[in-house]
């Protein structure tokens, strides 16, 4: 340029030239899809039969979707729907099967009258998730919440609530709002105390029973505190936990029942055998991935430890469970566990699958974590050394968010598969959306033969909720992107 | 001698005490079988600025590593402000709440402000209020010159404005003795007297500083001892000047022949 210059000098330029787009075939769509649909001769005939293949399934089966029958009482008035529709021969969808049977697939055999509580409990744990999701982002979190509130009032008017139920929902939304907006720090609170209320809304019974596990916490937390002083932190938690345990196993139900007998508060009691659909997925699927994370950190920093001891039955624990079959532990869960158990202890099919689940999914957690932690440069270790911070807090606030934020593709893998398999506690005889429910549809004299409509409509539902986990996983690690490499 | 120091540095106010910061006597340590620290004898007192230099794989980083314990030592004493290091928890968190680190590669935390990296140890280890915290942050931020990168990341700063915040973030625990490895190794050369002039200024109040580094221009000006190793040992250490223009064994002179260039 300077050369150029230097032999056409003197030069002034009296007219500047304006911007000027590139060429047609250098911009837009044209430049598209001759880059990414017919950039060679090989590309060329991919993207052709492509559009072949595309069109041969379209052929197929759009006229399926197209002639889709929403009302009709049966497969056959299905079937004599669409032949009046498209005429002889003409194949359609028959969503009428999910019209009539959706709150089957959805609750199982909960009680109809009842639907408001489950649907309250999937609504609160969203206000759970909310601090979690959205703890830093005041805007998006109000903007879920409204949108749960909504959500909530229009699915109780939708199973059809009494109007007392939804104004107690209205007003609990209206106080969890103003909460989130005036003291968001408080939220936490509902997350806390959300697995008791969960449970009482779904399983229902005296309202004593979850107080008394939450006492429970509090007598750890109380004896804690009492005890951080005099012997430090480890010494103290394990006092107050020891102190919890034998407030769970000896004291609580004694008090539970007093305080029963003098106030008898609680909803009706719901068997575990009702449960089904996604009630069922999701309260296995949303424990177990609750409960599998912080194992599954545990397990992780238990195989990277030093003390032999705990090492080796890390590495055994999380081995053994890689190698047996899910299907296998649901088994274990439904025959084995009981013979284990003191005898009389009745303990629910539904909570022992969720044992065995959790622990399934916390061995895969574990080593997902344990690739994160493996990637901290050992700077990191010796830096929080060097600055005086013990162990746990060096993992609190140095390891693991670094190690959790380069786990998070691995973590929300694991978790979309663990819901995926909450449907294999058909095995064990358990309702699930996909097999258990379906299969109950089909065998209705009305609806036998009818096979593709209930697994689309089942498929939808578990792909809608696995993409949302997967596109909130990448929010979230856009969200953390703080290293700017 | 070096570019880099291009002020006379006045070191005659900086009062060397008497009493003992650090005590090393009869240490050695081993990887495995590798004797990699034999026998090192040395007493700082409190004041006194010390560089240690020696050819790579000698030991150095070892020595310094073993004085906040991020390195154990298997026989000898190591005795800091005293308190001696033994496996005794409290011990190593006494000591390492009064020595200061300062790495090659800076390890900051990444996933935290400049600010956050600086409040952290104060507020969990100390149990500092967090407003108090983030005061005394600003302040040592201010004293290496970048207050406004405060609310930046770790990852959009240049090395030496890393290398700073890592000196900053030792400050803030209010140690009492700081250890350099190497502060200047990673760094670009035009990065470098940035750094050494936040050094300069740390011993210019007075700081107990145990430095392992090259560069030679920041020994001459500041130190007031020079210690040279070899193979795990401490071959001769003479007050700079000494050092430098006469040194007594043939591996201190070829090791500054090579260094210096001559
Ligand atoms: N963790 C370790 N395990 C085994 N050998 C090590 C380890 N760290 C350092 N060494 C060895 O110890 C010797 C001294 O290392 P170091 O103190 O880093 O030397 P310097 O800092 O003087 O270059 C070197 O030979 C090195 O290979
Ligand atoms: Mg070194």
């Amino acid at each position: 340029m300077s050369e150029l210059h230097a032999q056409t000098v003197p030069f002034v330029r009296d007219s500047m030239l304006p911007q000027e787009l590139p060429p047609a075939s250098q911009r837009g769509a044209v430049k598209w899809v001759r880059e990414n649909l017919f950039s060679g001769p090989m590309n060329t005939i991919l993207t052709v039969l492509s559009l072949l293949v595309v069109f041969l399934i379209l052929q197929s089966s759009l006229p399926w979707w197209l002639n889709s029958v929403w009302n009709a009482n049966s497969l056959a008035e299905c079937r004599a729907a669409v032949q009046a529709m498209a005429g002889e021969g003409a194949t359609g969808a028959c969503w009428a099967v999910i019209r009539e049977r959706w709150h089957q697939f959805m609750f199982g055999f909960y009680p109809r009258g009842l639907y408001w509580r489950p649907v309250l409990a999937f609504a609160l744990l969203f206000v759970a998730l909310a601090p979690v999701l959205f703890g830093d982002n005041a805007r998006k979190r109000m903007i879920l919440l409204a949108c749960v509130a909504v959500a909530l009032v229009l699915a109780l008017i939708g199973v059809g609530t009494d109007l007392a139920h939804v104004s107690f929902a209205i007003v609990a939304m209206a106080a969890i709002l103003a909460v989130s907006h005036l003291a968001p720090a408080r939220l936490i609170w509902a997350t806390l105390l959300f697995p008791a209320v969960g449970f009482f809304l779904l399983w229902g019974g005296s309202v004593w029973g979850p107080i008394g596990v939450l006492m429970g916490f509090g007598v750890l937390v109380a004896v804690y505190r009492l005890l951080l002083p005099m012997l430090g932190v480890v010494m103290g938690t394990a006092l107050g936990f020891l102190a919890a345990c034998v407030w769970w196993l000896m004291i609580q139900t004694h008090v539970t029942t007093v305080l029963h007998n003098l106030m008898p508060w609680g909803l009706e009691a719901i068997d575990s055998d009702q449960f089904g659909g996604f009630l069922l997925a999701f309260t296995i699927g949303v424990t177990a991935i609750a409960a599998s994370l912080p194992l599954g950190i545990l397990l992780a920093l238990g195989r990277r430890s030093d003390m032999f001891l705990i090492k080796t039955l890390s590495v055994g624990f999380i081995e053994f469970i890689r190698g047996v079959p899910l299907i296998t532990m649901l088994f274990t869960a439904s025959l084995l566990l009981q013979y284990f158990l003191p005898p009389q202890t009745n303990f629910d099919l539904i909570l022992r699958v969720i044992i065995l689940v959790t622990l399934f999914a916390s061995a895969y957690i574990a080593e997902v974590v344990r690739g994160g932690l493996a990637a901290l440069p050992r700077g990191q270790y010796e830096a929080a050394d060097a600055l005086g911070l013990d162990y746990w807090k060096a993992q609190r606030h140095i390891i693991m968010p670094q190690a959790l934020k380069i786990s998070i593709p691995g973590i929300v893998s694991s978790f979309i598969g663990l819901f995926k398999d909450t449907t294999l506690v058909a095995f064990v005889g358990l309702l699930d959306p996909l097999k258990g429910v379906t299969a109950i549809v089909r065998a209705d004299i009305n609806w036998k033969g009818i096979y593709w409509e209930p697994y689309i409509f089942v498929g939808t539902i578990f792909f809608l909720i696995c993409f949302g986990m997967s596109r909130y996983s990448m929010y979230l690690e856009k969200k953390l992107k703080t290293d700017h490499r | 001698m070096n570019e880099t120091i291009d002020r006379p540095i006045d070191t005659s106010h900086m009062q060397v005490s008497d009493e003992v910061a650090i005590q090393i006597s009869q240490m050695n340590k081993w990887y495995g079988t590798f004797h990699v620290l034999r026998d090192i004898n040395m007493t700082v007192q409190r004041g006194e600025r010390i560089v240690i230099c020696g050819p790579s794989g000698s030991g150095k980083s070892t020595l310094i590593r073993c004085i906040n314990r991020l390195e154990e030592h298997q026989a000898g004493q190591i005795v800091v402000d005293g308190t001696e290091l033994t496996s005794d928890l409290k011990n190593i968190d006494k000591v390492r709440s009064e020595v200061g680190m300062v790495f090659q590669h800076f390890n900051l935390f990444p996933h935290l402000t400049i600010l956050e990296n600086c409040t952290l140890a104060p507020i969990w280890v100390r149990k500092t209020p967090k407003k108090e915290a983030e005061e005394v942050a600003m302040h040592f931020l201010r004293k290496v010159k970048i207050p406004e990168q405060a609310n930046k990341y770790p990852g959009q700063l240049s090395g030496g404005q890393q290398q700073r915040v890592a000196i900053a973030r030792s400050l803030c625990m209010k140690p009492r003795i700081m250890l350099f490895d190497e502060p200047t190794s990673a760094l670009d050369p035009e990065m470098i007297k940035e750094v050494l002039d936040t050094m300069i200024a740390l011993a210019e109040e007075g700081m107990t500083m145990l430095c392992v580094t090259h560069e030679m221009g920041f020994a001459q000006a500041v130190a007031n001892r020079v210690i040279f190793m070899d193979q795990g040992q401490i071959v001769e250490q003479n007050e700079p000047r000494e050092f430098f223009n006469n040194p007594k064994s043939d591996r201190t002179k070829l090791f500054l022949s090579q260094i210096l260039g001559h």
